[in-house]
């Protein structure tokens, strides 16, 4: 059977480096056209790459890392070509869009008429009004939310993100679709690339939990473990993009994660959209890699810009497991870079030793005035039976986190509970079962009423 | 000594698109050091204006981080494969 799987590999590897020179040809020429030649890609309001540490552009294409200082690159857009003008007219657009996160197309780097390609088209999720974990937690009432993504196609919020590279993947020819992943996002690129028509060959470490192998399985695709944690499998992609079995992939947090990490804006897009076009006051977002958190911030900020909300302060708050806390150690210590660690917790979403955009979220925290803390993985099984028992959501650890760490900084005094509070839950607890094993039955009983009587419930 | 380095792709310009290049040095600051003397201005892609990491760059000995060892100070055995990574990959 493994033997079986590799081979199946070697021969995808094969038939895929053939691919690879047309393909490499394709993003050349797509990179050229950027600049205003022929066949321009059409990702809608993205105009180009920008860096952001020296603000070195170059034109769209599937480069990640700016040539002249390493930092990462990002989509620049220019809104005022692609979308109205009138801040009313944009927001009738949106109300009117699909109830998915193509509502937001004309702020995304995707073409206008992505709503009718073949994608996952994630989004739109719930805003769950938590008045009673609310009323446990010492909060206002109608004040605490929870942005509950696990209800997106594969159960995360990585769908939004891969419905993003889906595109840039499209626009720049590439037909394998890879990753490095800690489980939810293998799942994702899986049934992305299987409704979209890609092949797939996804990375991820190879002692991650049963629900997140299967999940990111059962789509076809080939996925391959590997003998280390989440940065051995990074960096083990990092390489594979340099040579040539892997040039002519798109891998989706690699050389496509400029367009790829856009797809977390729209989480802060849905969130005040659904507060009825208001910011939230604080918002409670996981750190892994910390991009996430520092596009929710970019997303607010065009909101703010483009007249959709009313500018006013917020409040972003990063968490993180305590067993992989390197963005905590360092808010803590005053530090604005990050010292990697070796990751030891329950939340293997999260568990990210070295995390890319860590030094963004250290900047956004302290801007905003938010804090990052860590919990312990027995506050994170905590805070999952807490979420659960009080608002019926069944979270993964690294929901878990995101509550156990509300709960801490309410207690510490750095979350006003006051203010309207916004907790991320990015995952499904399906997928992390392990973490809450040791519950389950009530009682065992025969099928008679006695036997329900003696059982001593009612 | 001599160890072998790992070029990524946007570094690939000074090297004449080769992604690995020999070089000479003890530690990872001299390695680089003799990198820049064979292919001028790769230094000043991968080091700050102070001479350090930038902070974007992971570079790995033998599969150890620098970050986890002693940075620039790293002892660099011979053969010793040196990798340089951008760091901005992965996640979210």
């Amino acid at each position: 059977m493994r033997k079986m799987r590799r081979k199946g590999l070697a021969s995808m590897a094969a038939q895929t480096h053939t691919v690879a020179s047309t393909t490499a040809d394709t993003a050349v020429t797509a990179a050229t056209a950027g600049t205003g030649s022929a066949a321009p890609v059409d990702l809608g309001p993205a105009a180009a790459l920008s860096c952001r540490e020296c603000g070195h552009q170059v034109p769209l294409g599937p480069v990640f890392a700016c040539e002249e200082c390493f930092g990462p690159l990002e989509i620049a857009y220019d809104f005022a070509v692609h979308t109205v003008a009138d801040t009313e007219e944009l927001r009738k657009r949106i109300e009117a869009g699909p109830a998915n996160i193509w509502r937001y197309a004309p702020l995304l780097p995707v073409p206008a008429d992505v709503a009718t390609k073949p994608n996952i088209n994630p989004g739109w999720t719930h805003l769950v009004k938590a008045d009673n974990l609310a009323r446990e937690l010492g909060v206002d009432a109608g004040k605490l939310f929870i942005k509950d993504d696990s209800g997106n196609p594969t159960h995360s919020f990585k769908d939004r993100v891969v419905a993003q590279a889906i595109e840039a993947a499209r626009a720049f020819g590439f037909t394998t679709l890879s990753c490095s992943s800690t489980g939810n996002l293998a799942g994702a690129v899986g049934a992305a690339a299987a409704r979209a028509g890609f092949r797939s060959c996804v990375f991820i470490p190879h002692d991650l939990e049963q629900g997140k192998v299967v999940m990111a399985a059962v789509y076809g695709g080939e996925l391959v473990g590997i003998e280390g944690n989440y940065d051995d499998v990074n960096r083990f992609c990092s390489e594979l993009i340099g040579d040539p079995a892997g040039e002519g992939w798109g891998f989706v947090n690699v050389n496509l994660r400029p367009y790829y990490a856009e797809g977390s804006k729209t989480l802060a897009y849905e969130i005040c959209e659904q507060l009825g076009w208001q910011l939230p006051d604080q918002l409670v977002v996981p750190i892994a890699s910390g991009s996430q958190l520092t596009k929710i911030d970019k997303g607010l900020q065009e909101l703010i810009k483009l007249g959709l909300v009313e500018d006013k302060p917020y409040k972003i708050f990063g968490a993180q497991a305590e067993g992989c806390s390197p963005v905590s150690v360092a808010f803590k210590a005053g530090h604005d870079v990050v010292r990697p660690q070796k990751p030891n917790t329950i939340a293997k979403s999260l568990a990210i030793g070295n995390p890319a955009d860590g030094p963004y979220v250290l900047d956004i925290a302290r801007r905003t005035g938010g804090a990052v803390e860590d919990v312990n993985d027995e506050q994170v099984v905590d805070a999952i039976r807490l979420l659960a028992r009080t608002e019926g959501i069944f979270a993964e650890t690294a929901g878990g986190v995101t509550v156990g760490v509300t709960k801490k900084l309410i207690e510490s005094g750095l979350l006003d509970p006051t203010l309207t509070t916004v907790v991320l839950n990015t995952g499904d607890g399906l997928k992390t079962l392990d973490a809450v094993a040791d519950i389950g039955l009530t009682a065992t009983i025969r099928p008679s009423l006695e036997s329900f009587r003696d059982a001593g419930l009612v | 000594m001599s160890v072998n380095v790992r070029i990524p792709t946007i570094l690939r310009t000074y090297t004449g698109g080769q992604a690995e290049v020999t070089a000479e040095g003890g530690t990872l600051g001299e390695v680089i050091a003799d990198l820049e003397a064979n292919h001028t201005g790769i230094a000043a892609r991968v080091l700050d204006d102070q001479g350090k990491l930038r902070r974007f760059v992971n570079v790995y000995v033998n599969d150890d981080d620098v970050r986890f060892e002693q940075g620039l100070e790293t002892a660099t055995p011979d053969g010793a494969g040196v990798s340089i990574i951008p760091a901005v990959a992965g996640g979210c």
